[in-house]
């Protein structure tokens, strides 16, 4: 396990400042967040082999792969990683299949080809393996840039912003299917965004960079639940992300039922099956606290919690963390409520969310 | 119609083309893909013969070629006859004016491949000479055709320099272009109408073929 974990650890001043260390292990997806211009892009690079900083040192798969003191240095070429590049950069002069079969160049050539169409399969682009990439949609481009990445197989999987071309509904396909692809991988799994759509849906870590730096770094449930990162909190919103479970459709009403550890939520209906895994988030905004449950509301959702944690935003707003049974859960309210209410750690509250409001 | 001189022409052509390729493609993706110091300059070095007057260069590549200089001894010594007023020596003065006809397409056709391009051809292991062989050149293909054509139908046309490093050998140094000058001189206007009209075909069929194949090179990119 730990010899096929993905070390990385860069520094450097100029001409893009670069002070981190993290690590990813096998079936996790680690998303490095940030503003455009904070290094991300260079962080992949450096893995790849593409870029190199001045002190690096980048272990994986058990090898060394970068080691600026010892002056070790794999090229690109010889690193098992499948890059997806954020415009795919596809070969224009090459159809789908062949794209595919220039990064199967370790197979024997006689299975390149049966390999390459099996990749096509996996991505459901079988029927538009002869395209050139300039007779592809968006969606289409970056499914064959993901195969061929998987063509490689790679020991490290390296996504640079990889749905900053296609549009919202082809992105949440693309999502669910990478999702899919993640479980039956096995390997670590790099994702370089500025959308934080994408940290939400497929993330199991979250790295946030600033300038280079990483500024807070954690497990994503972890990390989204904790009140203090006002970054976060100007950037996207605070707001806890965890998985849960469908219990089942109560397609009547409107409503599905999931269960979390701890605890029942009722969210606004959609097409899941029973027993599927989902990943939920509750934006701070929409948490409502009350000191009692309150009668004759439309709300679904009064979950009994113990308060945890409460920090001072900016401004009038404060952040209060919840204990819901094994979850954290923050609700953003104002000063003047937390007084009203004499909202103190470890009092006992209800927090109370619309079913609409849960962002599955 | 001086059939040897049609014959020279077509050689010298030819000639050019199999030397300047080869060095054209190593340079122009070298200025290309590299990011140096003096890289303007010798950009501009490597366009000058484009610039400067026939007989500028024709006198520089003589003094070049002449008895006198390291170059003029060491092939004398090795072939046994002077590089001037030879086919030989026409050649490599024929490639050194062809230059920047050559260097600057190819370097045109090496810049037009996005870097993440190069980059994930890398990263699908492809070592660094597969990568020029296999993605490379088929995308720089339009400059690299581009590039030949014209050194071709430059060659066909050049005649300052010509004159100054071949002179007007029949069989060796005449091309056709010196030709039509020779029978004009000579008040033969006929032959010379003949062999101008000769050029201008070949110029034409050359450009059409450019068209055309850069038009294919167009249709099989999408």
């Amino acid at each position: 396990m730990a010899d096929r974990r993905l070390s990385v650890s860069l520094r450097q001043q100029a001409p893009i400042p670069l002070d981190l260390d993290f690590t990813c292990d096998p079936g996790d997806v680690l998303a490095i967040f940030g503003p455009s211009g904070s290094g991300k892009s260079t962080i992949l690079r450096s893995i790849a082999g593409l870029y190199r900083p001045e002190h690096a040192t980048i272990r994986a798969n058990g090898e060394t792969w970068s080691d600026t003191a010892s002056k070790a240095f794999a090229p690109p070429h010889r690193r098992a990683v499948g890059m997806v590049f954020q415009e795919y950069a596809l070969f224009p002069h090459l159809t789908a299949l062949g794209n595919v079969m220039t990064a199967l160049g370790h197979r024997p050539s006689g299975e390149r080809r049966p390999r390459a169409e099996e990749l096509l399969r996996l991505v459901h682009l079988s029927d538009h393996q002869d395209r050139r990439p300039q007779q592809l949609s968006g969606g289409e481009r970056q499914r064959v840039a993901l195969a061929r990445a998987l063509a490689r197989e790679p020991a490290v999987l390296l996504l640079d912003e990889p749905f900053a071309a296609v549009d919202r509904t082809v992105r949440r396909r693309l999502q669910d299917e990478i999702n899919e692809l993640r479980r039956t991988l096995d390997i670590p799994l790099v994702l370089v965004t500025h959308d934080f759509d994408d940290v939400v849906r497929l993330a199991t870590r979250l790295l946030i960079l600033e300038r280079g730096k990483a500024i807070a770094s954690g497990a994503l449930t972890d990390l989204t639940s904790r009140p203090d990162l006002p970054w976060l909190r100007e950037a996207v919103g605070l707001g806890s992300v965890f998985d849960a479970r469908v219990v089942r459709r109560h397609s009547q009403r409107g409503l599905l039922e999931l269960t979390f550890d701890g605890g029942a939520l009722f969210a606004a209906d959609r097409a899941l099956d029973a027993g599927a895994t989902v990943r939920v988030r509750i934006a701070a905004r929409d948490v409502i606290l009350a000191t009692s449950e309150p009668p004759g509301l439309s709300l679904h959702n009064a979950l009994a919690a113990t308060v945890s944690a409460v920090a001072e935003a900016d401004g009038d707003r404060v952040v209060v963390q919840l204990v819901v049974g094994s979850l954290l859960l923050l609700a953003e309210v104002t000063r003047d409520a937390i007084a009203r209410l004499g909202i103190t750690v470890g009092a006992r509250v209800y927090a109370l969310i619309k079913s609409v409001s849960i962002e599955l | 119609m001086d059939w040897t001189a049609l014959r020279v022409s077509l050689w010298l052509g030819a000639g050019t083309i199999a030397i300047l390729l080869p060095f054209g493609i190593w340079f122009g993706r070298l200025l290309a893909v590299h990011q140096f110091r003096g890289k303007v300059l010798i950009e501009a070095l490597v366009t000058v013969p484009l610039v400067l007057p026939p007989t500028v260069l024709g006198f520089y590549l003589l003094v070049m070629f002449g008895a006198r200089s390291p170059l003029g001894q060491a092939f004398q010594s090795l072939v046994g006859q002077t590089l001037p007023f030879s086919f030989e020596g026409l050649l490599l003065a024929s490639a050194i004016a062809n230059i920047p006809f050559v260097v600057q397409p190819i370097q045109r056709g090496f810049e037009a491949i996005p870097s993440d391009v190069r980059d994930a051809a890398a990263c699908c292991g492809l070592t660094p000479w597969q990568r020029f062989a296999r993605i490379e050149v088929p995308l720089a293909w339009p400059g690299i055709l581009t590039a030949a054509i014209l050194t071709f139908a430059h060659t066909l046309g050049e005649f300052g320099v010509v004159l100054m490093v071949g002179g007007n050998l029949p069989g060796e140094t005449r091309t056709l272009s010196v030709a039509i000058y020779d029978r004009m001189q000579a008040f033969d206007d006929r032959s010379a109408g003949v062999m101008a009209a000769t050029l201008l075909a070949i110029a034409v069929v050359t450009l059409m073929l450019t068209t055309t194949l850069s038009r294919r090179v167009g249709l099989r990119r999408g």
